[in-house]
């Protein structure tokens, strides 16, 4: 994982990148869980396959599931908000945890 | 039987879960369309398109409570997480702000976000498709008002495709699903395996009106209509001993193979499907006999890919976990085309370009398949097996390929090692003058010998009693393969349908086989049919 935290507009703005190691892809389990994640933080968040984007809302379900995923693909986010820095943090998290059932999942 | 006298009719179609069923036959009939109506309001559209979508999240999270399974919960999650997205709704209400209805605006919104996936590359997306059609029908029922046929429990239902959320709904309880449409990948046929439903797909289009019961029997892969009382007497027959052996070999899954006198025999598993694996235990196996990659492999991308094959053949030996794995190369042409590759209008394609003759047609895609194996070869135990071989001339030109493939990718320091090469046996040409092959295994191909010995296509139902695997003729031709090779220390095993057949156990054993490889939900019964057997003379 990296991760950089800036500040320069009115809103914090965190990046972090993981690999996805989750056998198969982004399919549907694993895209649920990571848009219900995304959905829980004030902070806008955008997802993408490479560090220049395109950039794909990460709350969207029917959007992350479109970008069609491949297993061993590095995924970037990116979020804007209060919460930025948790946010992407805890979308690391739950690439590289391989989407664990751990805390309150769904 | 009812006494009423509509003609039995038996429909062909090909098994992709097993069992047998019996029930009132119901055929459930694409329900989605309506008589076209003039649209409302926008207003009264947009609050119809709402209310449609709602009522539909309703039925499925109902759905979700009780549908019990991992694999169930995520289909019908994915769907109420689909509805609850306003990103997929956007472009209906968009459209029917311009005044179309709420039917229009909803296929075109749903048209959007299909055309993603059904021309995916990768399968498991492209699979996705149908569940956004099963989406798109529940919401356009809604709108409608029509209510789903109902289906009784114990019914066996027939229709073109059933979507996964449908399939769900219904009390099995002993029945059975007939598609005239669907693929054996399909989430509907996973399901069907999971739950132990009887289910076919293919079958043969027929004029169902009249018909009230039916049969699915998939050991013969036939759909009976109206079954005579001499065929439902034989059906509960066979049901009942079908239980009991059922129970029986449940106890051999997972203990190596022995005869009743303590020979043991290997079985390993036949596989056309990477994601066939996760449902399989590799202990219960002692490796996988037979990877189809034909089938695996599933457009010309993937075959000028070597990376992605790379990818697919690791991800099979990381399942097998050090136990031994042999891939067959490309065995296309005969009943399995892929466009831009196989020859089209052969007048007899059995008879033409198939399996290693392609490939020596078409070096470049033989070599791509050659690298990708050696290169997965250092994960685990790979082996090599060539199709369709006729001459020895034709093997040794497939092992020169084999070796400067390897050649090749040592110079470029790119790690492989040179996998074990076999071949199949099946041409009759082969197997008669199998001593002057110079192969390091043979696999007897069971299904192509048997037409090509017999002469009678595989795809021939009038022909079907001339292709009696038990034969004299086809016994003793595998037993000179397995003597030949025996005498010359070459391993040979067989992995056709017959391994997985259990009649057919009995004599495979005394022409002296002792390695088998099967389909994976016959590991069991074939396992238990070894047990019973005992081999009357060692094997010399």
């Amino acid at each position: 994982m990296t991760s950089e935290s800036t500040n320069v507009g009115a809103l914090p703005r965190a990046r972090s990148c993981a690999v996805l190691t989750h056998e198969g892809g982004l399919h549907a389990r694993p895209a649920i869980k990571l848009t219900q994640l995304a959905k829980r933080f004030e902070s806008t968040v955008w997802i993408a396959l490479a560090e220049q984007g395109p950039w794909t809302d990460a709350k969207s379900i029917a959007r992350v599931m479109a970008m069609k995923t491949p297993h061993m693909a590095t995924l970037y986010f990116v979020a804007e908000g209060e919460d930025a820095d948790a946010a992407t943090a805890a979308l690391v998290n739950l690439v590289e945890s391989d989407f664990a059932d751990d805390d309150n999942g769904r | 039987m009812d006494g009423d006298t509509t003609a039995v009719i038996c429909l062909r179609g090909t098994s992709v879960s097993p069992g047998l069923a019996r029930g009132p036959l119901i055929v459930v009939a694409d329900d989605t369309h309506s008589a076209s109506r003039e649209p409302g309001s926008a207003e009264e559209e947009s609050a119809r398109m709402h209310a449609a979508i709602a009522a539909a999240s309703v039925e499925l999270e109902a759905l979700m409570e009780r549908a019990g399974d991992d694999d169930a919960q995520t289909i019908l999650a994915f769907q109420v997480a689909m509805l609850a997205d306003p990103v997929v709704a956007e472009p209906a209400f968009a459209a029917i702000g311009r005044g179309d209805s709420a039917e229009d605006g909803w296929h075109a919104a749903m048209r959007l976000q299909i055309s993603q996936y059904h021309e995916a590359d990768d399968l498991y997306f492209r699979a996705r498709a149908s569940d956004l059609r099963d989406m798109r029908d529940r919401v356009l029922r809604k709108l409608n008002g029509a209510a789903a046929t109902p289906i009784a429990p114990g019914s066996i239902v027939v229709a073109a495709d059933l979507p996964p959320s449908r399939f769900l709904e219904i009390a099995w309880d002993g029945g059975g699903v007939a598609l005239t449409h669907g693929s054996p990948n399909s989430h509907v046929a996973m399901l069907a395996r999971a739950r132990g439903v009887p289910m076919l797909i293919g079958v043969e289009d027929a004029d169902l009106r009249g018909h009230s019961e039916a049969i699915i029997d998939t050991d013969n892969a036939v759909l009976v209509l109206s079954p005579d009382d001499k065929l439902a007497v034989d059906f509960a027959s066979r049901q009942q001993g079908a239980e009991i052996l059922r129970a029986e070999a449940a106890r051999y899954l997972h203990v190596a193979a022995a005869t009743a006198n303590g020979e043991r025999v290997e079985v390993l598993i036949n596989v056309a499907d990477a994601a066939e694996l996760d449902a399989f235990d590799p202990a219960c196996c002692d490796g996988i006999g037979l990877v189809r990659t034909e089938l695996l492999l599933r457009d010309a991308n993937d075959i000028a890919s070597e990376e992605r094959q790379y990818q697919l053949y690791c991800r099979i030996l990381r399942w097998a976990d050090g136990r031994p794995v042999t891939m067959r190369t490309l065995d296309a042409g005969g009943d399995k085309p892929i466009a831009g590759y196989t020859i089209g209008g052969e007048a007899n394609p059995f008879l033409g370009m198939r399996g290693l003759r392609l490939s020596l047609l078409h070096p470049d895609v033989f070599i791509t398949q050659l690298r990708a194996l050696a290169r997965a070869a250092l994960q685990g135990p790979l082996k090599i097996m060539v199709p369709m071989v006729t001459s020895p001339r034709e093997f040794d030109r497939a092992r020169a390929l084999l070796d400067g493939a390897v050649v090749a990718l040592r110079k470029q320091d790119i790690g492989c090692a040179r996998p074990e090469l076999g071949m199949m046996v099946e041409v009759p040409a082969a197997a008669l003058a199998i001593d002057l092959f110079e192969a390091e295994f043979f696999s007897i191909g069971s299904n192509d010998l048997i037409q090509y010995v017999t002469a009678s296509g595989r795809d021939s139902t009038p022909l079907a009693p001339l292709q009696d695997p038990l034969q004299p003729a086809v016994l003793r031709l595998i037993r000179e393969v397995v003597q030949r090779a025996d005498a010359q220390g070459i391993p040979v095993s067989l992995c056709g349908d017959m391994a997985s057949d259990v009649r057919c156990i009995p004599a495979l054993l005394s022409v002296g086989l002792r390695c088998l490889s099967v389909a994976p939900p016959a590991v069991a019964r074939v396992k238990a049919a070894i047990a019973r057997h005992r081999v009357s003379e060692p094997k010399a």
